[in-house]
């Protein structure tokens, strides 16, 4: 199954993120990550939503979003060249004697070091779904109590890729 | 400020309607209804729908008073299907707008347009488990084309316009508007706009010149093509282009269930319907034909038994359809047309040729002749593929049938030829037991000098049967013609055919006496057991002016043949006990 990153326009209106959320249930779908939030023109957002499906079901569930009414347009930024971030924030169990171990760490990852308490402190990190994982990994060692990820935010590269056929 | 007041006359008959004034939310609705022609509305009241009932007294709408809010659904369905306006429906909020539900899901499946209103309770009760508050926009967005929560009464024009527009156009469907009370309560000056403006919705799909060019071609190079025509060409009132084209083409017909009546059945190039339990023909055809050419039809599980790669397994498949998301949803497609079905064929006729497709509809008419759908014939026991055959002939195929679910809505589809378009209104996609009473109410509506039957069983009827009330209250003379097996018949066919004889709760010998029970609502009720009777009693009940409730008592083990079980292939016909 591969993994996709789909781009969808909508009508900022109540209710719209309950039936794009819906129709990837109704249709068989489950939600890796999404996100949503204001776009570049008022009263219209972008949600990113990351699912898997071969091509042909994802063709049909891109064709099933822009059935909804609110739905400007839908692209699979996977088909293309796109960028694609996520913000994590993990807390590990270190205590302050251990930070500059720590911030060697982090570094190589552009992370920083957002808190330190007594006896955990916050790491945050924003890079591709993988460096996150590859970060987390290593932070194994000193015990993970909690993390929160954003799931991907993404745009395709500057060749803008075609809207799915309607 | 100063308020212009216009009137706008009416429409076709319809009152004059006055722009400017200061009215009621309840009232701003009724005049919009005004300014789309509704005639009538389907509905039951309650609190939260008050202020609309109060403008409703003594207005211009004729408003039908149903037992039960799915019976006011169905019948709104009914009418919608039979006449291709969109039907109206009112109920409450809570248990008046769930209670639609069923017939929101029904109405989607099928692409019918339906605006439905439900009322709410007021904003400022809104998600505190108020008094009758059910989330209705929330429960029914996997099964409406679109809905609306109404927060203020200046957006009221514009959504009622807008999903009179979304209803209507495009593929049809269910659109549901949620108006809270206090909405309704609320004053504005009313208005109307002109025309609609929804980004990205595309309400009338026109297929490009290439396609229609790769259409025709794809027939002309075919030598056993044959046409499966869906619920499509009677959405989109592509009957007559259809007969046409198919004419022009000499290219021989199926009739999906959802397209009976879309062409002839009596037409010499019409092979009936195909899929687990269509006609032999119909899927020999499909099976070897080398382009199957659907149009508004949608590869459904019925007919394509799931089995999508046999399926049609030696043709190319082109499909035509006004949903982009129908083509190579269920079937991988050779050639997608995206268009609405009547401009496609309008533009294709154009430029097709006559096919060389003589010898193929010669082996195709002596398959018809060979497996014709049959039954065994007994004496004096009353089989109801018989009867359907006796509604048929008693009214030439000129009825507008309306069935229920089960046994007796496939020997419907079977046995009686639909001549017309909308003349055959059965819940296909869902199938809904309870529809087809109410649906018959809507359809005789509609259609007042029409002989409307309501083909049912004896579950489904016991659905929806409180409707015999409408009967008499509005007049309305719906024929009703009860199958009555006195079981579940089609969950007892599958019991004995796949659960070894085991008849887990299928006995219905404990229903009410119908004709007393008919009696009692003030219509007519008469019962015939043997084949002589059923002559004289349906012949007494079409004579009768007013509707008429007919007990035919059959033969109760009958099983529908031909079938092709579910999992199996369309080269796996089971042909019957003849
Ligand atoms: C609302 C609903 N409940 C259950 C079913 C499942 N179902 C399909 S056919 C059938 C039996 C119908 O019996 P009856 O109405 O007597 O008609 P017959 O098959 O005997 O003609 C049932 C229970 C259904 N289709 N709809």
């Amino acid at each position: 199954m591969q993994r996709h990153t789909i781009a969808i326009l909508v009508n900022d209106q109540p209710g719209v993120l309950t039936r794009v959320a819906t129709l990837f249930g109704q249709r068989g779908f489950n939600i890796d990550s999404i996100t949503v939030g204001g776009s570049e023109e008022p009263g219209l957002s972008r949600m990113i939503i990351t699912t898997g499906g071969d091509e042909q079901k994802i063709d049909q569930l891109m064709k099933q979003l822009y059935k909804l009414i609110d739905v400007i347009t839908v692209t699979n930024l996977s088909e293309n060249a796109y960028v694609s971030r996520e913000l994590a924030l993990i807390k590990v169990n270190a205590s302050p004697s251990q930070l500059a171990e720590l911030n060697a760490i982090v570094e190589p990852f552009r992370a920083t070091i957002v808190d330190v308490g007594p006896a955990s402190l916050i790491v945050q990190v924003t890079g591709d779904t993988e460096k996150i994982d590859a970060l987390l990994v290593l932070l194994e060692s000193y015990g993970i109590t909690e993390v929160t990820r954003t799931g991907s935010m993404a745009m395709a590269r500057s060749v803008v890729p075609v809207p799915a056929n309607v | 400020m100063s308020v212009q007041i216009a009137e706008l006359q009416g429409k076709n008959g319809l009152p004059p309607v006055k722009f400017g004034e200061e009215v009621s939310g309840a009232e701003t609705l009724l005049r919009c209804l005004i300014l789309e022609q509704v005639e009538y509305i389907f509905g039951y009241p309650g609190g939260a729908v008050l202020p609309i009932y109060d403008s409703l007294y003594g207005s211009y709408f004729k408003h039908i008073l149903t037992r039960h809010e799915q019976g006011a659904i169905h019948a709104a369905d009914g009418y919608a299907r039979a006449t291709g306006k969109p039907g109206v429906v009112i109920a409450t909020s809570g248990p008046g707008a769930t209670n639609l539900v069923t017939g929101i899901a029904t109405a989607q499946m099928d692409s019918v347009p339906l605006v439905c209103i439900t009322g709410n309770v007021a904003q400022n009760l809104i998600g505190t488990d108020a008094f009758q508050e059910a989330n209705i926009t929330g429960i029914t967005i996997p099964i409406t084309k679109h809905s609306y929560f109404v927060r203020d009464i200046r957006d009221l024009p514009r959504v009622v316009k807008e999903a009179f527009h979304i209803a209507t156009t495009g593929r049809p469907g269910p659109v549901l508007i949620d108006i809270p009370k206090d909405v309704s309560n609320a004053v504005a000056p009313f208005t109307y706009p002109d025309q609609v403006e929804i980004r990205a919705y595309k309400s009338a799909v026109e297929p490009t010149d290439e396609e229609v060019q790769a259409f025709v071609q794809a027939i002309s190079e075919s030598k056993r093509p044959v046409i499966m025509a869906g619920g499509g060409i009677i959405s989109a009132g592509a009957d007559q282009e259809l007969l046409a084209f198919a004419e022009a083409a000499r290219i021989p017909v199926i009739n999906t269930f959802m397209g009976l009546g879309g062409f002839p059945g009596v037409h010499e190039l019409a092979l009936g319907m195909p899929g687990m339990h269509g006609s032999y023909t119909a899927n020999q055809a499909l099976l070897n034909a080398d382009c199957v050419i659907g149009l508004g039809a949608r590869f459904d599980d019925r007919i394509t038994m799931g089995r999508t790669k046999e399926f049609a397994p030696k043709a190319r498949i082109v499909h035509v359809d006004i949903d982009p998301a129908e083509l190579g949803k269920n079937v991988s497609t050779a050639i997608k047309v995206t268009g609405d079905v009547k401009s496609t064929l309008k533009k294709a006729l154009p430029l097709v040729s006559r096919c060389d497709s003589e010898e193929w509809i010669d082996q195709l008419k002596k398959w018809q002749e060979e497996f014709p759908y049959s039954y065994k014939k007994d004496g004096d026991v009353l089989k109801p593929q018989a009867v359907i055959e006796l509604l048929y002939q008693s009214t030439n195929g000129e009825a507008i049938v309306t069935t229920d679910v089960g046994q007796h809505q496939m020997w419907t589809a079977q046995y009686y030829k639909f001549k017309h378009t909308r003349s055959f209104l059965s819940s296909g996609g869902l199938g809904t037991m309870g529809f087809g009473f109410p649906a018959a109410i809507g359809a005789q509506i509609a259609h007042p000098d029409r002989t409307v039957i309501a083909v049912v069983g004896d579950g489904g009827f016991q659905m929806t049967n409180q409707e015999l009330a409408i009967l008499s209250q509005y007049k309305v003379p719906v024929k009703v013609a009860i199958i009555n097996n006195q079981c579940l018949g089609m969950v007892r066919q599958w019991q004995e055919l796949f659960y070894d004889n085991r008849y887990s709760q299928i006995d219905l010998t404990c229903s009410p006496d119908f004709v007393k029970l008919s009696e009692a609502y003030g219509v007519k009720g008469l019962r015939a057991s043997t084949p002589e009777e059923a002559k004289a009693v349906w012949a007494e009940a079409l004579a009768h002016d007013g509707p008429v409730v007919v007990d035919f008592r059959v033969a109760q083990e009958e099983n529908v043949y031909p079938m092709v079980a579910a999992g199996n292939t369309l080269d796996q016909m089971v042909l019957g006990d003849e």
